[in-house]
């Protein structure tokens, strides 16, 4: 790892100011990625602004239709949060399969979206559930703000603060794991909101999460896993690696989806 | 550089370090206790489990500065004296390790386990709970039978205290 600063700021307010002024700065939420990818070498802040001790970003509250969730929430806090099982469990669900007990520890919701791997789990809810994302200086909905891998809508001096997820009529999150990495290889969020059904599809797209309009379109017509059946999956837009190629992960996607529907009820 | 402290083992610790200094080299290099090891350093393997502040993480994965004020608690924390922690003791009694590289780990991940599930731990939830875990040598057969041993054990001890 490169030297870098570390800055510990005791407000959002003193964040916000922090990451205006020092240059080339990162904020540092639970590290779980950005520590590896500085031991790598394959970022290297000169400045690193811890928010892991901003109450102001945790906790997680539900009323009127909606479950809010602070940036700086853990996938450990998430997952065993009894009102997010309550009202979507398929959240909980997906916070409960990221990486291992330990990395859920430490790893934050907020971290893991404005990251946008486009492997991570968390984008296909915020994407899946029409969320919105809040940050210091605005609000964002969901669908503006994945702008493509590890590319977001954020501004250099943004910090997510919260997200703001509408309670569905019903959801569920199918994934396949690398076997290595617990990283989707393809994870699909399917939810029925107040708006209509929509399905995000994580780990397969080159660009990043993104909606899988045909499949929306069929279950909007009938509801049920054989909906997706005559569907094909571009796999043109998807990824290959050593893992495997677009053609396989196409397939991968249409599994999950159907494994979501069935398993939303 | 950084001035930080912290308790670790129960003992305060203080120490000046680099920013960029890791709370596995911090604990192993200026504290001197070797017991938590390197193995992966990607944040794979789990031999760098360690408790802050009750909860078990991945030490190469976090930075010492940011442990600051926080308390640590490392393998060599868990036995009282000549007395082996109950999960320690399984891992001896069921032969949970071979080459003990990453028993460290293993234990630590052990010892959070078994605070969250109490005897409620099956096998099959070891298993997964495991995942951030790897062990090259054994198979995991008897670490996973020494977990569920400590596990029913404690919760032994647990009842016959109250």
């Amino acid at each position: 790892m490169y030297q870098t600063t570390y800055h510990r700021p005791s407000s959002l307010s003193e964040a916000t100011s922090l990451l205006a002024s020092a240059s080339e700065a990162k904020l540092l939420a639970g590290g779980q990625t950005l520590i590896p990818t500085m031991k790598q070498r394959l970022a290297a802040p000169s400045n690193l602004i811890d928010l892991g001790r901003l109450d102001e970003l945790k906790g997680i509250t539900v009323s009127g239709g909606t479950v809010t969730i602070g940036a700086g929430t853990t996938h450990y806090a998430v997952s065993t949060s009894a009102d997010v099982k309550s009202a979507i469990p398929a959240l909980a669900k997906l916070a409960s399969g990221i990486g291992d007990p330990h990395v859920r520890y430490a790893g934050t919701i907020g971290g893991s979206v404005a990251n946008d791997d486009p492997a991570a789990d968390y984008p296909s809810a915020v994407l899946g559930l029409g969320a919105t994302v809040v940050t210091n200086k605005r609000e964002i909905a969901a669908d503006d703000f994945f702008l493509g891998m590890f590319t977001t809508a954020l501004e250099e001096d943004e910090i997510i603060v919260k997200f703001v997820f509408p309670v569905p009529t019903k959801a569920a999150y199918a994934k396949f794991a690398n076997p290595a990495s617990r990283y989707a290889m393809a994870g699909v969020f399917v939810a029925v909101t107040s708006g209509g059904v929509r399905v995000a599809v994580t780990g397969a797209g080159s660009n990043g999460v993104f909606r899988w309009a045909d499949a929306e379109r069929a279950l909007a017509a009938n509801f049920s896993a054989s909906a997706l059946d005559g569907l094909t999956v571009d796999s043109s837009e998807l990824l290959s690696d050593i893992h495997g190629d677009a053609a396989y992960r196409a397939n991968l996607v249409k599994v999950m989806g159907k494994r979501a529907v069935t398993a939303a009820g | 550089m950084a001035s930080i402290s912290m308790t670790v083992n129960g003992k305060s610790v203080t120490g000046t370090v680099e920013d960029r200094t890791l709370l596995v080299n911090f604990i192993r290099e200026n504290v001197g206790l070797t017991g938590t090891h390197v193995g992966c350093d990607t944040s794979q393997c789990g031999a760098c489990v360690v408790h802050v502040d009750g909860i078990a993480v991945k030490s190469c994965t976090m930075l010492a500065v940011q442990a600051d004020g926080r308390s640590v608690t490392t393998i060599e924390g868990l036995a009282s004296g000549d007395q082996l922690h109950p999960v320690q003791a399984a891992f001896r009694e069921h032969h949970g390790l071979q080459c003990g590289f990453c028993t460290p780990g293993m234990i630590m991940a052990a010892v959070d386990m078994i605070n969250r599930y109490g005897a409620n731990l099956d096998e099959a939830t070891i298993r997964h709970e495991l995942e951030g875990n790897i062990c090259r040598c054994t198979g995991y057969h008897n670490i996973v039978k020494a977990i569920q041993a400590a596990a029913n054990e404690m919760a032994g001890l647990t009842q016959a205290a109250e």
